[in-house]
């Protein structure tokens, strides 16, 4: 009998529903009525008991008479409740006619608040769901080691440097960049290439006029400079000469950067600071001749 | 016992090895019971590996000086790059099919400069400040752009409202563990939309040697290495976010760099010193990314006609095989 029960599993033997806190005591049985561990609402030591349940988003009404205590499997008697509120609400009425009030006002509240939450769940589905992708660490270590990788094999800096000045020499930045050497090397390689192959005919005359005040110059820097390197310039340095000269005008011509960028010194470079002025002297002759 | 030929080393001080230790053909450093004696044949039989080594070098050195001119040419290491499975998609600069597709695809507009790109960057729920920070300082990189909170809106109902407010495209960065993550950009009129993995993130901040902020001039784009035809869109794609005309002035560029199907971004400033070397600056946020998938409609998760997606199991299958 329900007092004999309840004197056991409420106070003083083990109930394997019963949860306890500081404050209250839960019962966790599936048809408990409150959710709480009272002598009214638990399910095992009231013969006559009855709860409201959902399942799948459909309510419905469990019921358990003194007559069916010896048949466990028949124990729970279920009622589906309609969709409709007050219909529910009318049918539980019905169904619960003459059982104590306190079972049938907890059984209204129960059904009440389940229906509040389906229809919550039912509005959030609509909105948007957040999915969550586990992230699975073997791969995350290995996408990880491999952007490395390829950072390093990227070489970024080169690559941005490259395609920088790849768009420089194609002249996308116009005239904004104030180096006009590049260009100007090209047309001035072209002028030697010309100019080299005209003036060979040229030359061999020019040496003949001219040879005397260069083997002069030559001997002079001879003595003064003891670098074999030197000696083996001064071997082809009528060619050599004229290079430098041409060189020179075209510097002064140009009126270059200053910034200590000489491609053009190449083999004509001397260890100590040459002296200009005999240059000119001699190179004004052959300048006239070769732009005539 | 079993033993190589040698001596046997006393405590500790271990005997210079003999110029050629003759090891019986079935012996193995590994059989070795005793650990300190096992480490020191193993120390022998490594210092014996380098030494034929080095003099094959040097034999395959001089039979190079001999043959002087006639060497046959050095050959070239293998690299990851060199030893790419060769896709089928890769695109040919000269092919006519796909220069005719790129006229009439989605960018087609923009290529004939009929619009002027116009961008909207925002994020997912609930923002923590570092991707907030970061949203704010891409809007500062690309220009044009307005970085808008997202508030709980759905995507699905942003998109028409910014087509009608003549936004061109659509960055959403994706939030986890308050930092970002994730990257969906979205050509709006209609056009693909790409999802990708966002990592490495540096703000400004974390950036060393970093100059002064970004000014609001138009930055140059730099786009490399992108092959095939899936890259070509990807390109195009972030070719769409600048506008048209740089404005050298600014001596800014931002780069976009595909490497092994990684996406590098970086925001630089340059200056030629010559006209051969030019020094770069780094200013501005970078990040990589690695593309997930491709859609080809704007944002729709659920029905939207994917062109591609990184299937894991047939995709990452080889190490020398990439999609980008």
């Amino acid at each position: 009998c329900p007092q004999v029960v309840w004197s056991m599993l409420g106070n003083r033997q083990f109930c394997s529903y019963k949860m306890t806190t500081k404050t209250q005591n839960f019962c966790r049985n599936e048809y408990n009525l409150t959710g709480l561990c009272n002598r009214s609402s638990c399910p095992l030591a009231n013969s006559q008991y009855a709860t409201v349940r959902e399942e799948k988003g459909r309510c419905y009404l469990y019921m358990k008479t003194i007559e069916r205590a010896a048949f466990p499997r028949r124990l729970w008697e279920r009622v589906l409740l309609s969709k409709n509120y007050e219909k529910a609400l009318e049918e539980i009425d019905e169904n619960l006619i003459y059982w104590p009030r306190f079972i049938r006002h907890k059984c209204k509240q129960r059904f009440t608040k389940i229906t509040q939450y389906l229809i919550r769940i039912r509005k959030l589905t609509l909105k948007r769901q957040r999915k969550l992708v586990p992230l699975r660490r073997k791969i995350e270590r290995r996408e990880n080691r491999r952007e490395e990788k390829a950072l390093i094999a990227a070489q970024l800096d080169n690559a941005i440097e490259k395609e920088l000045l790849e768009r420089l020499k194609q002249d996308t930045y116009g005239d904004i960049y104030n180096f006009p050497i590049h260009a100007f090397d090209k047309a001035l390689q072209q002028q030697d290439a010309e100019s080299e192959s005209e003036s060979d005919a040229e030359r061999e005359e020019e040496d003949d006029d001219e040879d005397v005040d260069k083997r002069e110059f030559v001997e002079a820097e001879d003595s003064e400079l003891s670098d074999f390197e030197d000696m083996d310039k001064l071997e082809t340095s009528s060619e050599e000469e004229q290079e430098v000269e041409e060189e020179e005008v075209e510097k002064k011509a140009s009126h270059s950067k200053s910034k200590g960028k000489t491609p053009l010194k190449g083999p004509a470079r001397r260890k100590r600071p040459y002296i200009e002025i005999e240059y000119e002297e001699e190179t004004e002759p052959s300048t006239k001749t070769k732009a005539a | 016992p079993g033993d190589g030929s040698g001596p046997v080393p006393g405590d500790g001080t271990d005997p210079p090895a003999p110029q050629r230790v003759l090891f019986p053909p079935t012996f193995s450093v590994s059989e070795i019971k005793n650990k300190q004696r096992r480490h020191f044949m193993f120390l022998r039989w490594k210092q014996q590996q380098r030494k034929e080594k080095l003099a094959l070098k040097k034999k395959r050195r001089k039979e190079r000086e001999a043959l002087g001119d006639k060497a046959p040419p050095k050959a070239v290491p293998k690299t990851i790059e060199n030893q790419r499975v060769y896709d089928e998609t890769t695109v040919d600069p000269n092919d006519e099919e796909v220069a005719f597709d790129e006229a009439t695809d989605e960018f087609a507009p923009y290529f004939n400069r009929q619009t002027v790109p116009k961008i909207l960057i925002t994020t997912s729920d609930r923002p923590r400040g570092r991707t907030v920070r970061f949203c704010e300082q891409l809007a500062t990189v690309i220009p044009n752009s307005h970085v808008y909170y997202r508030r709980g809106l759905a995507l699905k109902r942003i998109i028409p409202q910014c087509i009608a407010r003549d936004f061109t495209d659509l960055i959403v960065i994706n939030e986890d563990r308050k930092i970002p993550n994730g990257l969906v950009l979205s050509h709006l009129p209609d056009g693909p939309t790409a999802h990708f993995r966002m990592s490495s993130v540096r703000l400004r901040k974390e950036i060393k040697r970093k100059g002064k902020e970004p000014t609001e001039h138009v930055p140059e784009v730099i786009l490399n290495n992108f092959t095939t035809r899936l890259g070509h869109t990807i390109g195009r794609m972030f070719a769409a976010l600048f506008p048209h005309d740089p404005q050298f002035i600014g001596r800014q560029v931002a780069t976009f760099h595909n490497q092994r199907d990684y996406i590098f971004f970086r925001f630089h400033r340059y200056i030629f010193k010559s006209e051969k070397k030019v020094g770069i600056q780094e200013l501005g946020p970078r990040f990589t990314l690695k593309l997930r998938s491709l859609q080809k409609g704007t944002f729709d998760s659920k029905f939207g006609e994917y062109e591609w997606i990184h299937k894991r199991r047939e995709m990452d299958t080889s190490r020398r095989k990439f999609h980008l």
